[in-house]
């Protein structure tokens, strides 16, 4: 059925809408081994998306119409990347009630025809670190054996549970396809319209008061390229992907040149309640305790090491100077002039006493 | 005219060194140009502001005296044992810039934190950024696992929030998890003996109802606190000292990290060896507060 090196021949991409997905089906459609792949989002993509999936079979489908299952089985296709999950409720598009909608049952109604799909032997889905949770009592680093103390509070975090558990029953009934959840770490990249740009986008950032929260990110190239070998590849498990290493909140704040603003935790959610645009509950969670992954895993299984959290929020930066209110070389030039004036005063006094003598 | 600018003016002498080194920490903090571990240990600011700070409290406020250092390994893991007292945990504190200056090797100590810790905001940020992490066994075997020295207080808050009355008197040491995790891993344990801390704050008494009301584990009532108000934060200056006892091999019992009678008999012989070793300094020093 498939080919020897298990490269599937037709794979259906959900979640083109958005930069990875977008991205991801047009690497797979320039693949010479694939021949067709079909990319699937309830609306149309955006304009800036439409020119990178040159070579993709477009079809708007809404992933709870039992469209997908006929698609499947017409196009034979046999590998299935799940990418269309939602992090953010869209305000003008049903908010919170939608944004779950589209997730658990569209993640559901997705699955049931994966499992109906006679051809369908790969399947990759999208996750997150943020199935962890965030809370006091976790350990500091979380492998992919860690259970969460508490069930998230942030709905992302509980529709991402709940796509997992629906996972753990499809891997039961189809024991043949190969079922990846891949469990990513907040993107981050020069490029993609992320969460964390917007957030880092002005010059002033509001932080945790007394928190100072450990983070992790993975670039977006980085997290295509998981992907792509999950699709390519066969590598059934659930795998935390996540640039090594980490870097404190305070500390990607300073090196952005941006100023924290501390908020006490009580005046923080609120906030949050009032801008749900732009802050949600999970990201609230995880600026008061932080999370870190292991990535053992995935590097062993994988052969391949995403670019550590330090370079990719590096280059996050380099690509957005603008807005920096404390760049480094703001801070090597103060630092400069400080000391020359110490240099000067205290070289003046010392020539003063020696004159006295 | 020309000799009297050596020593003390100019570029290249100590008080240009201190400022240059001063302003180039500044830079360095405002940039965000250190690295901070995956538990949130910032080296940086450990060495460039915590361990200064504790310094005089552990040199001249406490006078303290460490032995056997001999028995800290120069490199790799080992689970450091330590007992709990003194109402603020001060000891812990105290034990790791004990191992850090002590050391030849100027080891770091991580210490293993109860969760109240992290659930306070300041507590928790800079416990973890001086190295700290919540004990709990995952935390603890990664911790050993990368080689690194851990410290624990098994007594926990029963150690810390005893009365005064039952000073040197080692409490429970709760399900001997730390014994666990070193078994689980391969890791000597380093007994280690605090004598000092029982008379920083004396608790002579403890507001139940208060502490309850404050999700505190205890609320004291010391001879100074809260009668003097912030002068009352102040610590007793008693005189300190803290021995590192001979290390206890584990290697023979890796399989049984999980056998209850094993772990048990272990953590009685730390607990023993500790028990001993606080007699024996307590004879070393008659008077707490003298020398």
């Amino acid at each position: 059925m498939t080919t020897p090196g298990g490269v599937p021949r037709v794979v259906l991409v959900t979640g083109v809408g958005r930069y990875l997905g977008a991205h991801l089906a047009a690497r797979l459609a320039a693949d010479p081994r694939i021949d067709r792949v079909i990319g699937v989002d309830a609306s149309g993509p955006p304009a800036d998306l439409v020119r990178v999936l040159h070579g993709v079979d477009l079809r708007p489908i809404d992933l709870r119409s039992p469209g997908v299952l006929r698609v499947l089985v017409d196009a034979q296709v046999e590998a299935v990347a799940h990418l269309g999950v939602a992090t953010v409720a869209d305000p003008h598009g049903g908010g919170r009630p939608a944004m779950k909608e589209h997730n658990v049952i569209g993640s559901l109604q997705l699955l049931a025809a994966c499992q109906q799909a006679p051809l369908v032997n790969k399947l990759v889905v999208r996750s997150s670190t943020a199935a962890y949770g965030a809370s006091f009592r976790d350990p500091a680093i979380f492998t992919e054996e860690t259970e969460p103390r508490a069930v998230p509070r942030g709905g992302f975090a509980k529709d991402v549970l709940d796509i997992e558990g629906y996972v753990r029953g499809f891997r039961r009934r189809r024991p043949d396809v190969a079922a990846t959840v891949l469990r990513f770490a907040p993107f981050i990249g020069s490029s993609a319209d992320t969460r964390l740009l917007r957030y880092f986008a002005a010059p002033l950032v509001p932080t945790v008061f007394g928190r100072d929260p450990r983070l992790q990110f993975v670039h977006v190239d980085d997290a295509s390229e998981v992907l792509l070998r999950a699709v390519l590849e066969r590598h059934p498990g659930t795998y935390n992907v996540a640039g090594q290493g980490v870097l404190t909140l305070s500390q990607a704040v300073r090196r952005a040149g941006r100023i924290a603003v501390p908020i006490p935790e009580g005046g923080l959610s609120t906030l949050a309640m009032a801008a749900r645009r732009t802050v949600s509950l999970d990201q609230l969670d995880l600026f008061v305790h932080g999370r870190v992954v292991d990535t053992t895993r995935l590097v062993k299984e994988f052969g391949f090491e995403p670019r550590s959290t330090a370079d990719a929020f590096g280059e996050f930066i380099a690509a957005q100077r603008s807005g920096a209110l404390l760049g480094p070389d703001v801070v090597r030039a103060a630092e400069r002039v400080i000391l020359d004036r110490i240099r000067q005063v205290r070289a003046a006094r010392a020539a003063l006493e020696a004159t006295r003598d | 005219m020309t000799d009297v600018d050596t020593g003390d003016s100019g570029p290249g002498d100590v008080w240009d060194d201190r400022v240059a080194g001063a302003l180039a920490f500044l830079r360095e903090r405002l940039t965000g140009d250190y690295d901070v571990d995956e538990f949130g240990f910032d080296r940086h600011l450990t060495e460039g502001m915590f361990l200064p700070l504790l310094r005089p409290l552990y040199k001249t406020w406490f006078r303290t005296e460490v032995e056997g250092v001999e028995h800290l390994p120069k490199e790799g893991p080992a689970l450091v044992v330590a007992n709990h007292s003194g109402t603020v945990a001060l000891d812990a504190l105290m034990l790791a810039v004990a191992v850090h200056d002590e050391t030849p090797a100027r080891r770091y100590l991580r210490l293993l934190g109860a969760d109240l810790v992290f659930r306070l905001p300041v507590l928790s940020e800079i416990a973890r950024k001086s190295g700290g992490t919540l004990a709990c066994n995952p935390d603890a075997e990664r911790l050993l696992c990368a080689g690194e020295l851990v410290g624990v207080f098994p007594e926990g808050f029963k150690g810390v929030g005893k009365p005064f009355a039952d000073r040197y008197k080692l409490q429970r040491f709760g399900r001997g998890g730390f014994v666990s995790a070193a078994l689980r891993t391969g890791t000597p344990i380093v007994p280690a003996a605090i004598v000092g801390a029982e008379e920083i704050y004396p608790m002579i008494g403890n507001v139940k109802p208060l502490a309850r009301l404050l999700g505190a584990p205890y609320f004291p009532i010391t001879p100074t606190f809260p009668w003097l108000g912030p002068l009352g934060l102040l610590p007793l200056p008693s005189k300190w000292l803290i021995a590192f006892g001979e290390p206890i091999p584990t290697l023979d019992y890796t399989e049984s990290a999980d056998d209850p009678a094993v772990v048990f008999n272990l953590a009685d012989q730390v607990r023993e060896t500790i028990q001993q070793t606080l007699h024996r300094l307590l004879e070393r020093r008659p008077d707490a507060f003298s020398a």
